[in-house]
């Protein structure tokens, strides 16, 4: 089996797949914990018990995503040796360090707090337990900060030496290599993006629940907190990500290229391609719905400004148009759609009908996984528009892999494929049960024991029970 | 000094803290089917439940600071092992996430208990091999490994990661002697007691073989004066077995783990004679494989910031879960 294959394709494959994965899981917990800080700040300041109920809640389901996030992330610091041992030996001495970084200063900063945060409610107190849940969020940021370093540097590498062996090596400045051009714009369009698809989450659950039970109190709070995010951040996001391409179209053209379908250059005047179907064989874009002059509006701010194309780069330097053209329109289009409900979720609150409009919960519960397609997609269209380079202009992908068979690389996509599908799948049906259970007063926090009330999937007491979420439910104060 | 003798430390006790730490971890997996189904299995794996994900980050901080410091051991020892790094991981994701699923579907919590015990059987098979696999020699032909990829599969590989179980399970044992009561407590003691034994004659059969697989191995640990020093290292052994086997005798709770964790730092140092100055034996020295002084002197600035306020506040989460589990969990 895989004798036949090619082992750089099936370790593209191994990687491609391992990432996406694993991304999913801190895209949606590093929103999550900082929501987490925010219940419990509000509670402490507030005193309101809905904010711990809400709080413990989704601490339930933060627990189960933060650790399929941890196992498949240490999936990822192994990766780039065993499939990628010539970019680790070449490229270990610039960005190891901020790997290395980043264990010293997020993961262990999560993983240490993360106990307490837990478990330790009733053992600490509430404002160190607050202390604890704020740096488990810090770490999640953290993480996003040196890793999104790490990949921009990939992306726009600087502040570099080349060594004798073929390695690159870090120049007198550290700061250059850490803040490297694409750096700032990648972190501030990520991080967004990881706080948008958490707001969306948060919201389809409420949404879910509003449609069952408009008077749920807990599931109103929680839908008006994510629409409140999707109104303010949204345009924010939109607007981050307008740079981030300014930004990808100054240091990295041909990336922009495939994402527009410029297959030719426009001297005076590029078209804003909504949608066609582009073919690189005849290096053209089919039934193109195109807006005359609209890309060079985007991209320069002027109508007549000339931009180059893909006819401008040589073919064996080109990345494939097709899969980033489509994955950047599936991101764009989300997150229009997601402005779309922030817009509208104002529009409800200004005539009062936020918790009863309920196709606005409709449309919710529809986008409630739409920010982990968006970012999914949205690191589709930066990977694959590096491509061909792992470094970009500098290290081909074909010749940054490990010397390694196709078996043992496609046995490992093959295992790894399996596991992932089997493991991520029940895990995600896990975090759906939870999800399933309206929020209500008295919630149960992440109980450990056999002895007392378990309410592992969050259905008891059952909506039949406990309609109006209004009955308290006694001696579990403190516990979390 | 140099920093790269510097880094060979820190590399050397990151991988130490993760497998005394997640070593415990790893060994009450192992350990799991043979307590009782109920408040026996809730309170071994309510044990580690607050500590296991901070244990296993050392992991990362080996691997990730192997590739940071030595990237041309990480691209030759990780190719090399592939097959045994990949299962690794997988292990890991099994144990991990058994952590959270066995409590959120009580139907199927046989079925996660099962995934606790074969992920972490697994990883510390597999962990113990990469080190025999590491000890017997790897192929490198100028910056790439040049074997093939089931090199890393012989009878000392074999006995290296039996032996690696067998340590683990004594660990685990030990903690759980200190975590719990009552009758699961005396299991614990049956447990650490047997595992202790298995340790050690798999250590003695382990140190027996290894100046066999090598003559400079054989130098390192048999000719004068390396001798005087490299001796000390099975004395000091039989000297902590010696108070283990005592400590258990006598029911002591806290002792019969710190002593344990002294037989895996005296392994550690044992592995240092067999290895230094080495990090591929016989082919790629530390100094060889070293980053860049740029590289060495950023991260050792983060590590001397970073690396007490971590060891701070593990110690202080360690402090918060302290003593016996009880009936509750920790609530």
């Amino acid at each position: 089996m895989f004798e036949t294959f090619d082992a750089l394709l099936l370790a593209r494959i191994q990687f491609a797949f391992t990432v996406s994965f694993h991304f999913i899981f801190p895209a949606f917990s590093i929103g999550l914990a900082s929501y987490l800080a925010v219940l419990e700040g509000l509670w402490l300041k507030t005193g309101k018990a809905i904010y711990l109920d809400l709080f413990r809640y989704w601490i339930k389901i933060f627990a189960v995503a933060f650790a399929m996030g941890v196992v498949s992330g240490i999936v990822m610091s192994y990766q780039f040796g065993t499939n990628w041992s010539v970019f680790s030996d070449k490229a270990g001495p610039v960005i190891g360090p901020l790997m290395a970084y980043e264990v010293l200063t997020a993961f262990f900063l999560e993983a240490g707090f993360l106990g307490v945060m837990l478990f330790g409610m009733s053992r600490v107190g509430k404002k160190l337990h607050f202390a604890a849940t704020c740096m488990v969020a810090l770490g999640t940021f953290v993480s996003a900060f040196w890793i999104l370093s790490v990949n921009s540097w990939m992306q726009t590498p600087v502040g570099f030496e080349m060594g004798a062996n073929g390695q690159f090596l870090p120049g007198p400045s550290w700061w250059d290599i850490v803040f490297n051009p694409s750096f700032p714009y990648r972190l501030v369009h990520t991080v967004i993006a990881a706080y948008l698809t958490t707001a969306f989450v948060v919201g389809g659950v409420g949404a879910w629940h509003l449609l069952k039970d408009a008077s749920n109190g807990h599931a109103r709070k929680m839908f008006s907190m994510a629409m409140w995010m999707a109104a303010l951040v949204a345009p924010i996001q939109i607007f981050a990500g307008d740079m981030h391409g300014l930004n990808t179209l100054e240091h990295q053209p041909q990336k922009v290229m495939a994402m527009e379908g410029h297959y030719q250059s426009h001297p005076d005047g590029a078209p804003l391609i909504l949608f066609g179907i582009p073919d690189s064989a005849e290096k053209r874009v089919k039934y193109a719905i195109e807006i005359p002059k609209a890309s060079s509006l985007i991209l320069k701010h002027d109508l007549n400004a000339p931009l180059a194309g893909l006819d401008t780069i040589p073919d064996d330097e080109e990345p494939p148009v097709g899969i980033i053209f489509w994955s950047f329109r599936i991101m764009v289009g989300i997150g229009f759609a997601m402005l779309g409900i922030g817009a509208w979720s104002l529009l409800a609150r200004m005539r009062r009908k936020l918790y009863d409009w309920h196709w606005l919960h409709r449309a919710a519960l529809v986008m409630a996984p739409s920010g982990f397609v968006a970012v999914i997609a949205g690191w589709i269209t930066t990977e694959v528009g590096r491509q061909p380079y792992v470094i970009y202009n500098l290290l081909r992908t074909s010749d940054a892999a490990s010397p390694l068979d196709a078996p043992a690389v496609g046995a490992s996509l093959a295992a790894f494929v399996v596991v992932y599908f089997a493991v991520f799948s029940v895990g995600t049906w896990y975090i759906l049960k939870l999800m399933s259970g309206p929020p209500h007063t008295g919630e149960a926090g992440v109980k450990r024991t056999e002895k007392g009330p378990i309410r592992t999937a969050g259905i008891t007491p059952g909506p039949t029970q406990n309609p109006g979420g209004s009955q308290p439910v006694p001696g579990n104060e403190g516990e979390v | 000094m140099d920093l790269t003798i510097i880094w060979a430390f820190i590399i050397a006790f990151a991988v130490f803290a993760y497998v005394v730490m997640d070593g415990f971890d790893l060994g009450i997996g192992i350990l799991f089917p043979t307590f009782k189904v109920g408040l026996e299995r809730d309170q071994a794996m309510n044990s580690i439940a607050p500590v296991w994900d901070g244990n296993e980050t050392w992991l990362v901080l080996g691997g990730g600071g192997l590739m940071a410091a030595f990237p041309l051991a990480y691209a030759i020892i990780l190719p090399a092992t592939y097959p045994l790094i990949i299962a690794m991981l997988l292990g890991l994701v099994f144990r991990g996430v058994a952590f959270e699923f066995r409590w959120r579907d009580p139907r199927h919590r046989a079925l996660w208990d099962f995934a606790f015990t074969a992920g972490s059987l697994i990883a510390a098979l597999s962990q113990g091999m990469i080190l025999g696999a590491l000890l017997q020699g790897i192929d490198a032909t100028g910056r790439a490994y040049s074997g093939s990829w089931f090199d890393w599969l012989t009878p000392y590989t074999l006995l290296t990661g039996i032996g690696t179980v067998a340590g683990y399970a004594l660990l685990g044992a030990t903690w759980l002697v200190w975590k719990l009561e009552g009758e699961a407590q005396a299991h614990a003691y049956r447990l650490a007691f047997r595992s202790a034994i298995a340790t050690l004659v798999l250590l003695a059969a382990v140190s027996l073989y290894t100046p066999f697989l090598d003559a400079d191995y054989f130098d390192r640990w048999f000719a004068m004066p390396n001798f005087l020093f490299a001796s000390q290292v099975p004395l000091l052994t039989a000297i902590l077995a010696y108070f283990l086997f005592r400590g258990l005798a006598k029911k002591q709770e806290a002792a019969p783990f710190w002593l344990s964790l002294g037989l895996f730092g005296l392994g550690m140092a044992g592995l240092g004679v067999s290895m230094w100055p080495y990090v591929v034996p016989s082919q790629i020295t530390i100094w060889d494989a070293a980053a860049p002084e740029r590289s060495q002197m950023f991260m050792l600035v983060g590590v001397a910031i970073t690396l007490p306020l971590i060891l701070a506040y593990t110690a202080w989460a360690y402090w918060v879960f302290r003593g016996k589990v009880g009936e509750d969990g920790y609530h």
